[in-house]
């Protein structure tokens, strides 16, 4: 191994680059649809319904007690066994919506039951409905609580979406093994310039979170 | 006003209220005593349905109260509710507190739902407090504030629960006396409070709670100071 060898780099980073740009924005709408699914299921999981309750929880517990890999494959190479046809990014999206909308869902939960219950009844006893109450008094709250959780979240997935290079989405991970491939070596500095690629996002955002954890510990709230 | 009739509340086996009934005019101020445990706090709650009765008929202005959620929010909307705790929103300023219902659940403009928080505001005396958060408040003005949130929905009649037990002895002043300013103002007023000062002042009727019934009820003179019931005389002697 070369020295000289490091100087693929400026070659190979055009296609990482837009490899990058494929991991952002699946992330960012996989957390997207994912906070949507985890306040849905959070709420749910809260409800008076055994119903409601048994469901959510099966959901959960499925997605929390599998591994996110072998969701993706049900998804892509799965589900076109009974027709269903996605395309890869298409899949990727979907199966990482699902397993975060699990995650998110107890973050959710948890933030919800953090806030007082005289709270809710302040609200119902203004003659708010419980929908009302949640809206406007309680999940405001709670998801100030949960800024710092849901960021993790947001940094796992953003980590794990590497995963997606094995159903051939053109992420950052995809393109380091074809340029490996391609030039028949180089494994050192394509790997290493991926890894350093996930840190100049990770690494910012955790500072965000941790900055938002610090916030909320100094306890500006009432 | 309010009707009450052979009320029970059950919590799994413990039976809270063992047949409440009774009756509250209009305009009257009835302040509920009796020992912690004993279920006054459990009844003031089903009256606004915070808690359902597990047997009974609560009738609120003429709308019996069922299960049904739309029934329960209307009969909400007009009767105020003041908690131990003051429950104000953390998350929002004063004025904010004071309007969100009535703008989401009246509908009013947020121009009409100001000016009547001002107004609250001023009944109050905290109407320069109306751009701080709770969290900058005394415990003192935070009742103050939620009672004030309380009327801006424009109660027929406004409930109180233990609403000065939480404050330092200097803040409780403060909240009775606009607590006797609106009894004046001739609210309908259910309070669970041991403060005998307020009650012989404003209080037209006191009803002592035991072990889930009523035991007695009379004029705050004679149930304080010429109690029938050897318990209501045994708890006056532990209080007063």
């Amino acid at each position: 191994m070369a020295i000289s060898d490091w100087l693929v780099i400026p070659e190979i980073l055009p296609l990482m680059l837009s490899g990058l740009r494929v991991t952002v924005v699946i992330t960012f709408f996989s957390v997207l649809t994912g906070l949507f699914i985890g306040t849905v299921v959070g709420l749910a999981r809260l409800s008076n319904s055994r119903l409601l309750r048994a469901l959510t929880t099966a959901y959960v517990e499925i997605i929390r007690g599998t591994p996110l890999m072998v969701q993706l494959f049900l998804v892509y190479y799965a589900l076109p066994e009974i027709g269903i046809h996605l395309p890869p990014m298409i899949a990727g999206w979907t199966a990482y919506s699902i397993n975060s909308g699990a995650y998110v869902s107890e973050v959710v939960r948890g933030g919800i039951q953090s806030i007082d219950r005289g709270q809710m009844e302040a609200a119902r006893s203004l003659g708010m409905s419980w929908w009302q109450a949640m809206r406007y008094v309680v999940l405001p709250q709670a998801f100030r609580n949960i800024m710092p959780p849901l960021g993790n979240e947001f940094i796992m997935l953003l980590k794990d979406s590497s995963l997606m290079a094995v159903i051939a989405v053109p992420e950052v991970m995809r393109y380091a093994n074809l340029m490996v491939g391609r030039k028949g070596g180089y494994a050192l500095p394509i790997y290493v310039t991926s890894g350093l690629l996930y840190l100049a996002l990770t690494l910012p955002l955790s500072l965000v979170v941790r900055r938002a954890e610090r916030g909320l510990a100094k306890g500006d709230r009432a | 006003m309010i009707e009450l009739n052979d009320v029970h509340k059950y919590f799994g086996q413990l039976h809270v209220l063992k047949g409440i009934t009774n009756h509250i005019d209009q305009g009257e101020v009835v302040v509920i005593i009796g020992p912690s445990g004993s279920g006054k706090s459990t009844l003031l709650r089903c009256i606004n349905y915070l808690e359902e009765p597990t047997k009974g008929e609560i009738v609120v202005d003429g709308i019996k109260l069922n299960h049904l959620a739309t029934n329960i929010n209307r009969v909400r909307q007009e009767v105020g509710m003041v908690f131990q705790s003051f429950n104000l929103f953390p998350h929002m300023t004063v004025i904010d507190n004071i309007t969100l219902a009535p703008k989401k659940v009246r509908g009013l403009s947020s121009a009409a739902a100001a000016d009547i928080a001002r107004e609250l505001l001023d009944k109050v005396g905290l109407l320069d407090k109306a751009d701080a958060y709770p969290r900058q408040l005394s415990g003192g003005q935070q009742q103050r504030v939620a009672i004030a949130r309380a009327l801006a929905m424009r109660p027929k009649a406004m409930l109180f629960d233990e609403p000065t037990s939480a404050l330092d002895p200097e803040m409780i002043g403060e909240v009775l006396d606009v607590m006797k300013n609106l009894a004046k103002d001739g609210m309908t007023m259910v309070v669970v409070t041991h403060e005998m000062g307020f009650a012989r002042e404003v209080g037209d009727r006191v009803i002592f709670i035991d072990d889930g019934k009523i035991v007695e009820e009379g004029e705050p003179e004679q149930v304080f100071f010429r109690p029938r019931n050897e318990r209501t005389q045994a708890f006056l002697s532990k209080i007063l």
